[in-house]
């Protein structure tokens, strides 16, 4: 029975995404609860999943039609996607929270969310690195067609946009598959890491080439600096709604998918035998780090500016995957999976606020400790823990990729993670002094302290915030303070895993 | 150089397919001819996978249930259906690229990438 979780995790959520037009054409507004009732089953499903898995320590494996490796395709779930399934489930589920009230609506909104989650889940279990091409190209279509969900043509240009660059990093990671399997005649990622020894070796040309369209690709879809320009468009046009799902979860599982190419595909082997591999995965890393921090303290609008903040912090992440070391390798699957949470809580946030009072702009956030003192408090609590504040999850994280940097004996790396956190904080204390400590501007003597009170003029939209938007915006904050109390649970279920791709 | 046109004339049709399609892309103001680019830049790679799969005399992967087993060389299919299902994703992305161009165009009234920024700067 367990064998069979894997395929329905994904083929759930893609059969079921039709329901909600089809079902729409006769019932109104079924598409939440059709979402939510198979986002739960879901969730609870991946929850059975990483229990089973983490209780026995075997991986658990389907093979789709019965056909072995490497003939058929596998879906793989291990001590790695195991987390990251119950990450996407667990986030898609909170942002129905806020989708009830907050909007957008329609059914055709929630066929794509549940085709979105049904992307990731493939991306995030499947064994074969061209199945992987057809679930990148699904989680990229959807986000497409959720940003363009926006209500003004910009959004429409930013998802177009994203769709174009997109595209040629999909292609690109496909040409990366095209060369591994002219060189080693197999598609399966088991399978490739001892074929690209035996048949190619790790200097070939093909594989080399490959390891480059297959990072470069990637790059564009994590959207690491200069690669990101599509992505700061996409998450500031999306509708509110929308951003905290992809935001939080659509680069995320990008990143869990390269992590997987590069330790189980090429394997560590590959990265020491190739003089300068690391040293230019590092690099990028690093450079994306500082660029997008310093493009974040810039920004006036508060969505840009955390759009910003997920270049800088994906920049961290791909940064210890070139260090090679198992606490480097910890600190960036711990960031990977904190800095989803953080980053969904801070878009959940921000979207509360701008349906509560209209604000999005830094300056217009002023005194806004008064008028939403949950949600102030929830962004303060989310924006600390994403500087490192301890105890938050995004502490942990930062504190694994500095000792790790410090291990592996790069100076000058461990000073970029450590500065990294003086940016973040730098941008984050805009936020925070303007809503506790720069009083809102009054207006013809309107009454402070009321939630439908604002400060910019706009029109307050009473009832416009609901109890399930306010709660999953604190809910997140709680969970990345409370995560940062799991390091050793954390150690003990990764742990096994990063021994196994570094020592063999 | 000449023998690698001669031999290996497909490959080399994938490169310059591919950087045209790159090319386009980038260089060009028009956003439906954009959309064109990507498609070529994604014909250039099945254009790959079909050459790389090509084996001279090579028959095709049917083997009859009562023969023997295969005596002659055979082609592996799997380039193909990598090639089949790309076609497919491909066909995807430009419905919607070209949805969301067609909305671009209701909105603003230009399909130029140009005219399409002085418009919006002037909001």
């Amino acid at each position: 029975m367990i064998e069979n979780v894997p395929a329905l995790l994904i083929v759930l959520p893609i059969l079921v995404a039709t329901l909600p037009l089809l079902v729409g054409l006769r019932y109104e507004r079924v598409g939440w609860t059709v979402a939510a009732l198979t986002t739960t089953a879901a969730f609870a499903m991946a929850l059975w999943l990483a229990l089973v898995i983490f209780t026995t320590g075997e991986a658990v494996i389907h093979q789709l039609g019965g056909f072995p490796r490497p003939i058929g395709i596998e879906l793989v779930a291990d001590r790695l996607s195991a987390p990251f399934v119950v990450l996407a489930t667990g986030i898609s589920m909170g942002v129905l929270a806020y989708t009830r009230r907050g909007g957008p609506r329609g059914n055709s909104f929630y066929s794509a969310y549940l085709l979105l989650l049904g992307g990731l889940l493939g991306l995030s279990l499947t064994g074969d690195v061209f199945n992987m091409f057809v679930f990148l190209e699904i989680t990229g279509l959807t986000t497409y067609a959720l940003i363009a969900k926006g209500k003004s043509g910009e959004s429409a240009i930013a998802a177009l946009k994203y769709l174009i660059i997109g595209t040629v990093g999909a292609s690109m990671y496909l040409i990366g598959v095209g060369f591994l399997f002219v060189a080693t005649g197999t598609l399966n990622m088991i399978d490739l890491a001892t074929a690209i020894p035996q048949q190619a070796g790790y200097g070939n040309p093909l594989i080399l080439t490959a390891f480059a369209f297959v990072f470069v690709g990637f790059a564009i879809k994590i959207a690491l600096f200069p690669l990101h320009t599509w992505q700061p468009d996409a998450y500031q046009r999306a509708p509110d709604g929308a951003t905290p799902l992809i935001a939080a979860l659509v680069s995320t599982v990008s990143a869990y998918a390269l992590f997987r190419l590069v330790y189980t595909v090429f394997t560590v082997e590959f990265l020491v035998s190739i003089p300068h591999a690391s040293e230019i995965v590092v690099t990028v890393g690093s450079i994306s780090v500082l660029a997008g921090s310093a493009l974040a303290v810039m920004q006036r609008r508060v969505k840009r500016m955390l759009a910003y903040s997920s270049v800088s912090q994906f920049g961290l992440v791909v940064l210890a995957y070139g260090l090679m070391n198992d606490t480097a390798l910890l600190g960036a699957l711990v960031h990977l999976i904190g800095h989803a949470i953080m980053k969904g809580g801070l878009f959940l946030a921000v979207g509360t606020i701008a349906a509560g009072t209209g604000a999005r702009t830094v300056k217009e956030y002023a005194g806004l400790a008064k008028r939403m003192p949950f949600m102030a408090g929830s962004l303060a609590v989310l924006g600390l823990a994403l500087v490192g504040v301890p105890p938050s999850i995004g502490f942990l994280g930062k504190w694994f990729i500095a000792v790790g940097a410090i291990e592996a004996g790069i100076w000058p790396v461990a000073v970029v993670v450590l500065l990294s956190t003086m940016l973040t904080l730098g941008y984050i204390a805009r936020l925070l002094e303007r809503m506790y400590f720069t009083p809102a501007p009054t207006r013809g003597g309107a009454p402070e302290g009321s939630l439908a009170t604002d400060g910019s003029g706009n029109d307050p939209t009473p009832g416009a915030v609901s109890a399930g938007m306010l709660g999953v915006t604190v809910l997140a904050a709680l969970l990345a303070v409370a995560l940062g109390f799991s390091g050793g649970a954390f150690d003990s279920l990764l742990g096994p895993f990063i021994e196994v791709i570094l020592n063999g | 150089m000449l023998e690698l046109l001669a031999t290996r004339y497909a490959y080399v049709a994938f490169i310059v397919l591919l950087s045209v399609g790159l090319y386009m892309v980038i260089a060009s103001q028009n956003l439906v001819k954009k959309v064109i680019g990507v498609n070529l830049f994604q014909t250039a790679i099945f254009l790959f996978f079909v050459a790389s799969a090509y084996v001279e005399g090579g028959a095709v992967p049917v083997v009859p249930k009562d023969s023997a087993g295969p005596t002659e060389v055979i082609v592996s299919p799997l380039p193909h259906v990598i090639v089949l299902t790309a076609i497919v994703v491909g066909v995807a992305l430009t419905a919607v690229g070209l949805a969301l161009i067609v909305r671009i165009y209701t909105e603003y009234g230009t399909l130029r990438e140009d005219v399409l920024r002085e418009v919006r700067s002037d909001d």
